[in-house]
This record gives C-alpha cells, sequence and structure tokens, in this order.
C-alpha cells in the first residue's frame, strides 16, 4: 500500500470499519448485496485518496462516499430500466450502534444456507474488508472465479433479513477455516481470523468464541518455531521454544481461564487447553501428558471426532507408553488421514525401527500435504540410514 | 476447498464406453463436443469453482540434464509411452464428493453419435498448504 512520498492508509483500520458502514447502508434501505459493492467501492476511494487527503471522522467519510455510491448504483439502474427513478431520501445522519450491524454482519455471511468456500469469501470481504483480489490470491484462485463465487453467496442470501442473529457454531467455524488456511499470498489469513474471532468475541457474550480466540492466539503463538527457514516442517517435540510468542501465549491463557471459568465446555475450549498444555511446557519433557489426554477425552466426548481419537492415541502414547498408544490406535478406521504417520511414530517409540521406516514411508505417500510428506520421507530416510 | 486435477488422457486411461475415434465423427459431433467443453468451463466459471484448464499437444519431448557444460539430452516422443495427458480442468470445490460429480459430468461430453463418451477421467487431489492446527 505504501508509495514512494505517499503516507500510508492504516488498512486494518479501514479495514475494521467495512461491516458497520455496510450495516448502516442496509439500515437506510439498501440492500446487502448493493451495500457491500458500495462499500468496496468506497474502500478503493479511501485507499486511493486519504494519504493526501486523511478524513477527520473516517467512518463518517466511509458511510457518505460509500451511500453516493451506492444512489448512484441505483440511479444507474433505474435509468438503464427507463424508469422512474425512485426516490432515495437522504437520511438525517444520526449517532450509529455499530456493534449490532456488525454482528449481525458476521451472522449473515456464515449463513447455514452458504457452502464453507462461499461463507468464507463473503466473510472476508463484508466483514474483513478484504478485496476480491486479495482473497482469490489468498485462495490461489483466479480473480473471476473468486468473483462469482462472491456474488453466488450474495445472492443466497439477498432473502435472509439481517437484524436476527443466527447461530454462534456456524460463524466460528467459518473463522476457525480462515485461520486454518494459514499464509499464502500477500494477506495473513491466520491473522485476519485472529482480528475476526476478536471483534465477536468484542461484541457477543460466548464462552466458544472466547475458546476459539484462545485456540487461534496459542497456535499462531508458535508459529515462527513450525518451520525452518526453508520452509521445511519442524513437529512440536523439536521446536525451538525460545522461538515462541510468549506474550501472545499469556494472551491465549488467559481468555482461555475466563471462558473456561463460564463452565460451559465446548469442542473450541478443550482444544485451546491442550494446547496451552503445551505451550506451558518449557521442555517437551515437561508437557503434562496425563491432562493432555483428559482434555481429548473432553473433546471425543464432545465432538466424537475420528481426528481427535487420532490425536489421543498420540497423547495416550507419550502418557502411557508406545504400547498403550498402540492399543488406542488399534481401536480407529485406519483409513483415517494421517492413521499411518501416527502409527509410524508409535512403532519407532516402541523400538520397532524397521516398521517404523516402512510406516514412514507409506504415510509420505499419503500426506495431504507437501510439507507433511517431505517430514514423513525425511522420518523414514533417517531411521533407513540407521538401520543401513 | 480442495483443488482437484481432473486429467484428461489421450491413452493410458481404461477404455470408454463409446470407443470411437474423433477423426470417426461426423463434423456436426465435433462441434457438439467442443460446445460441451466450453459450456462445462463456462459453468465452471459462474459457480466460482474454475481454476484452470488447458489442452495439450499429444507430441512433446522428453529433456534431461547431461552434465556440467553440455545441452540437455532431448529424446522422444516415444509412441510407446503409456499415459500421455491431452489436457485438464483444475477446479476449486467444497468436497470430494463435488468434484466426483464434475468429472461425471465432464466424462458424459458427447462423441459418436451425439452419445456420452463415458471416457474415464482421472481425479487428483492437490497436496495443500499445511494447515496451522494439524501438529
Amino acid at each position: 500500500m505504501t508509495a514512494a512520498g505517499q503516507s500510508a492508509v492504516d488498512e486494518t483500520l479501514l479495514r475494521s470499519l467495512t461491516p458497520a458502514v455496510i450495516g448502516v447502508l442496509v439500515r437506510r434501505g439498501a440492500d446487502f448485496a448493493a451495500a457491500e459493492d458500495a462499500v468496496q467501492e468506497a474502500l478503493v476511494e479511501a485507499v486511493r485518496s486519504w494519504p493526501d487527503d486523511p478524513p477527520r471522522d473516517p467512518k463518517g467519510w466511509l458511510v457518505t462516499v460509500a451511500w453516493r455510491r451506492f444512489l448512484d448504483g441505483v440511479r444507474a439502474e433505474a435509468a438503464r430500466l427507463d424508469r422512474e427513478a425512485r426516490v432515495w431520501q437522504e437520511p438525517v445522519p444520526g449517532p450509529v450502534t455499530s456493534v449490532d450491524d456488525t454482528l449481525a454482519l458476521y451472522f449473515l455471511c456464515a449463513h447455514p444456507s452458504l457452502t464453507p468456500a462461499s461463507a468464507v469469501a463473503l466473510t472476508l470481504r463484508a466483514v474483513g474488508g478484504l478485496t476480491t483480489r486479495q482473497i482469490a490470491q489468498a485462495y490461489l484462485v483466479p480473480e473471476a472465479t473468486m468473483a462469482q463465487r462472491i456474488s453466488r453467496a450474495k445472492r443466497t442470501v439477498s432473502d435472509v433479513r439481517l437484524d436476527r442473529a443466527g447461530d454462534v457454531a456456524t460463524v466460528l467455524r467459518v473463522l476457525y477455516l480462515v485461520f486454518n488456511e494459514g499464509y499464502s499470498g500477500d494477506v495473513d489469513l491466520a491473522a485476519e481470523a485472529i482480528r475476526l474471532t476478536r471483534e465477536l468475541a468484542a461484541r457477543i457474550e460466548h464462552e466458544e468464541v472466547l475458546g476459539l480466540l484462545a485456540l487461534m492466539l496459542l497456535h499462531h503463538a508458535r508459529r515462527p518455531a513450525r518451520s525452518r527457514p526453508d520452509g521445511s516442517l519442524v513437529p512440536l517435540a523439536e521446536q525451538d521454544r525460545s522461538l515462541w510468542d510468549t506474550r501472545m501465549v499469556a494472551e491465549g491463557v488467559e481468555i482461555l481461564q475466563g471462558a473456561l471459568a463460564r463452565d460451559r465446555l465446548g469442542e473450541f475450549q478443550a482444544q485451546a487447553a491442550i494446547a496451552a498444555l503445551h505451550a506451558d511446557a518449557r521442555t517437551v519433557e515437561e508437557t503434562d501428558w496425563v491432562q493432555v489426554v483428559e482434555w481429548y477425552d473432553e473433546l471425543v466426548r464432545l465432538t466424537d471426532s475420528p481426528v481427535a481419537r487420532l490425536n489421543r492415541a498420540v497423547a495416550v502414547g507419550e502418557a502411557d507408553g508406545a504400547r498403550a498408544g498402540l492399543a488406542a490406535l488399534a481401536e480407529l478406521d485406519p483409513s483415517l488421514p494421517r492413521h499411518t504417520a501416527v502409527e509410524a511414530h508409535l512403532h519407532e517409540k516402541d523400538g520397532d525401527l524397521v516398521g517404523a521406516a516402512r510406516l514412514y514411508a507409506a504415510a509420505a505417500r499419503q500426506a495431504p500435504s507437501a510439507a507433511e510428506r517431505d517430514h514423513l520421507t525425511r522420518q523414514a530416510a533417517r531411521l533407513n540410514a540407521v538401520l543401513g | 476447498m480442495a483443488k482437484y486435477l481432473l486429467l484428461k488422457h489421450y491413452r493410458g486411461a481404461p477404455t470408454p464406453v463409446n470407443d470411437v475415434p474423433m477423426d470417426k465423427w461426423t463434423p456436426e459431433e465435433v462441434s457438439a463436443h467442443m460446445t460441451f467443453m466450453h459450456d462445462f468451463a463456462t459453468r465452471l466459471e459462474r459457480t466460482g469453482e474454475f481454476v484452470d484448464g488447458q489442452a495439450l499437444s499429444p507430441e512433446g519431448t522428453f529433456v534431461r540434464y547431461d552434465g556440467e557444460g553440455r545441452p540437455p539430452v532431448t529424446d522422444g516422443p516415444f509412441p510407446e509411452t503409456k499415459d500421455l495427458i491431452a489436457g485438464w480442468y483444475v477446479i476449486d470445490v467444497d468436497s470430494y464428493e463435488r468434484a466426483v460429480e464434475l468429472a461425471g459430468e465432464l466424462s458424459a461430453a458427447p462423441g459418436a453419435g451425439g452419445k456420452p463418451i463415458h471416457e474415464w477421467l482421472e481425479l487428483r487431489p492437490f497436496l495443500v498448504e499445511h494447515s496451522t492446527v494439524t501438529e
């Protein structure tokens, strides 16, 4: 954004105003799709003109410009249809309560009628204030494809009233998806997911919102240690823990404690608790694996998720030994993603290096990501080198 | 939100049901096929699932390094090569099931007699970026 001789626009501030401005337009009578388009145009205009002419009231400026764009659009449409232009009264600007508008947008953009990909794209644009191009780059698809996805999503929710709350769980699933996408392109989606979850937590009292925010912070804090400069993966046990962001860990733990104190456990709180136990251990040996297993028991109880069961088997292997871990693993479906990788790890831990080397190689062939494949291939190579 | 490669083979895929080579179709059948392929791509664009689509020339060259200071060695094309890629679509879809559905639609492209070719298409998932919460 920063060009020479130009002061940069605070893009985060600009983007954080997006949902509230859309909300104002919708309350003035614009339909969501048109309001959203108008606000995008106002954002582009802001990035262009603010460096030379910063407004005193950024939000007021955006509302004014977006509303004007919206009216232009309406008039153009009316003229095109050769009908008498509908009369749009300029409303009296008054104090704006942005909280409910923004919250309503979270619910709208994560509406259950949307597919996950559509909900993610719409959330990033209408709530996150990202441009279609930025979202397209982050998800490695052509801009035209992302534009289509967003306009279809807008059509899908066009009949949904913006003034009622939805299910928080659907919003959290969308934010979790954004977070897990990590970062490619120039937008850090993990950081963006944290920002959006933080805004949500400020607007709604919900222990699972806090749980998800804590989970994101606790994972994000480990990011600097998670990969080597060449991009290769560093497993948790081998991470340089001095690289963990201790302030972020502390914040995550504090938020989690606040959530747990409400005594309404949910899956994100349970996942965050596990992440907190890892973050709390200065060395891998100090990890309280017994407690980790207990939290996985909770997570399995809450979600009945096969992935949680698989991770539980790893934790059991640490808490009670490789044989116990393998016994836990034996109860699971071998076709689960990463099942073979876990099996390889437990076999190595049990001293079966030949079996482990074979399993690591098999796991590499099934790996869903290149980083994991490379990591597992190196594990196999390491054991094969020892075995000779 | 997963990307898949939809591979069309000149050679190497199992034999389709309607197995008549294209040069034995009527010109109208060829045109109908081309229209179908074009419409398929347009539909993918409209649904926001299109990433890429390309067709490849059947004849290519094999190339390999031949040591320091020497030009690369080229060879081929090898008529005996079993697998020959004709082209691909890259799609970005919500699920494996959706990818299978789209591959099925593409396989129904009309061929000889205006009937579906029932061509075997290969569906290959992309390796993903490593996700954050899997360690």
